[in-house]
């Protein structure tokens, strides 16, 4: 017993150091395995304040370069106010319908690791939830990961674990949108059929077997395609319409039948399979 | 003693902060961000509590983690760092450093440069490594940790040499 404790005292710099380490290496560990399992996250009170506010001070600087996307956006929308009769069908997807949308702001931006997220001054408090989508007027930026009472952190599209159905608008065949952490203005679609007919230029856009996104909301357009040789797919480059490194507000996406599709589809999928 | 109790205190707040608000968000290249929090662990008085700087260092690391969203890689490379200090320290300034009495904040000396070096380079491999986590990018990670290794050796030096006469 004695020897013990002379040994705990002796290297107890050790102990303590290999202590902290463990803890450190389990929440980097953790973060890294599943999502939503991250302990420490910007989606606090503490770090929530203080990205708002230097987020409002940040602000005034691109006071314009906003005005300039909302003047943008309102004349859309005034667009398809007063061109009722042929623009509004096309351009809110009839799905829109069962979605509720929060709007918010990015008071967080991260676009150079390879995992990114952002952090929104949304939480749950305002009906923000896990898994909710989050588009711009310009199109998809990733899904909410974790949520605090006043503040909400982003998995950005620019993140190796973000998996998103898409499909191409024109012929309706569908791929998988990842990215492959090298650029910031593109990210791929992987996993289309061969038989599809892929043209550069062609638009991108969310499928309809998503739960998060309402069907149709733009993703971007293709840039360059790729035959993967193993498995004979298409991979494409897709060129962003968001761009990820300067983002303001921004529209949460809630979809109001997403448990009840949910639970009818455990119901029907036996579970382990 | 009281002041550099103080003077550490806010040497940690201080380094946090810019670290935070200003250095996180440079982006330089589109990727570069330089690290200097770790100047906190550097100019820890050298007998100073080992016990007190590997905790401080560890919730250093984990503020800057919950920051950056990035989980706990500065964390633990923060720890490693302030538990390897002693050794650091003897390899640059000879057996006997516990009895010299070394200032890091001082002119640029071959000891001082060599000891800053393989520290910024022992945090950051660990840091990358652990951030990218994949094998197939120990590439990417290895030429992350060189190139901010870099750019955080200078912003560490300039600092130094910045702050050094406001503190006499």
């Amino acid at each position: 017993m004695q020897q013990i404790v002379n040994f705990l005292f002796k290297n107890s710099i050790t102990l303590l150091f290999l202590l902290l380490l463990g803890i450190s290496l389990s929440f980097t560990i953790q973060s890294h395995a599943y999502h939503r399992s991250r302990t420490i996250t910007s989606a606090n009170a503490v770090t929530g304040y203080v990205y708002e506010q230097i987020n409002k001070v940040e602000m005034y600087f691109s006071l314009s370069e906003e005005n300039q996307k909302l003047a943008s956006e309102n004349a859309l929308l005034k667009n398809m106010l007063f061109n009722k009769k042929d623009t509004v069908l096309a351009a809110v997807p009839p799905s829109l319908g069962i979605y509720k949308v929060i709007p918010g702001k990015v008071i967080s931006n991260s676009y150079s690791l390879q995992e990114n997220y952002l952090t929104i001054n949304k939480g749950s408090a305002d009906g923000v939830k896990e898994d909710m989508g989050v588009v711009s007027s310009l199109g998809v930026i990733g899904y909410i990961e974790k949520t605090s009472n006043g503040y909400a952190t982003i998995i950005s599209v620019l993140n190796k674990k973000f998996r998103l159905g898409a499909k191409i608008k024109k012929n309706n065949h569908f791929g998988t949108l990842t990215w492959n952490g090298k650029s910031t203005g593109f990210a791929q679609l992987v996993d289309v059929p061969r038989l599809a007919t892929v043209v550069k230029g062609d638009t991108i856009v969310t499928g309809a077997e998503s739960t998060i996104f309402p069907e149709n909301i733009p993703i971007g357009t293709i840039e360059k395609v790729y035959i993967d040789k193993k498995t004979n797919y298409y991979t494409l480059d897709i060129r962003l319409f968001n761009d990820m490194t300067s983002l303001g507000y921004i529209y949460i996406m809630e979809n109001k039948d997403r448990e009840e599709i949910q639970q009818l589809q455990q119901a029907t999928v036996p579970p382990n399979e | 003693m009281n002041s550099t109790v103080i003077i550490n205190i806010l040497r940690f707040i201080l380094l946090l902060a810019i670290q935070v608000a200003v250095l996180n968000r440079l982006d330089l290249f589109g990727f570069l961000n330089p690290y200097p929090y770790i100047l906190y662990i550097l100019l820890y008085p050298v007998n100073g509590n080992k016990a007190l700087l590997l905790v401080s260092a560890f919730f250093m690391g984990l503020l800057i983690d919950m920051f950056l969203n990035t989980g706990g890689p500065h964390a633990a490379a923060s720890v490693t760092l302030a538990f390897l200090r002693p050794t650091f320290f003897k390899f640059s300034f000879g057996v006997s450093y516990e009895y010299q009495t070394i200032k890091i904040n001082d002119r640029l000396s071959p000891e001082r440069f060599s000891f800053i070096f393989i520290s910024v380079v022992t945090h950051h491999l660990i840091l990358f490594l652990l951030e990218v986590f994949r094998f197939n990018l120990i590439l990417t990670a290895l030429l992350h940790t060189l190139y901010t290794t870099l750019f955080t050796l200078v912003i560490c030096i300039i600092t130094i040499y910045l702050v050094k006469p406001a503190k006499q």
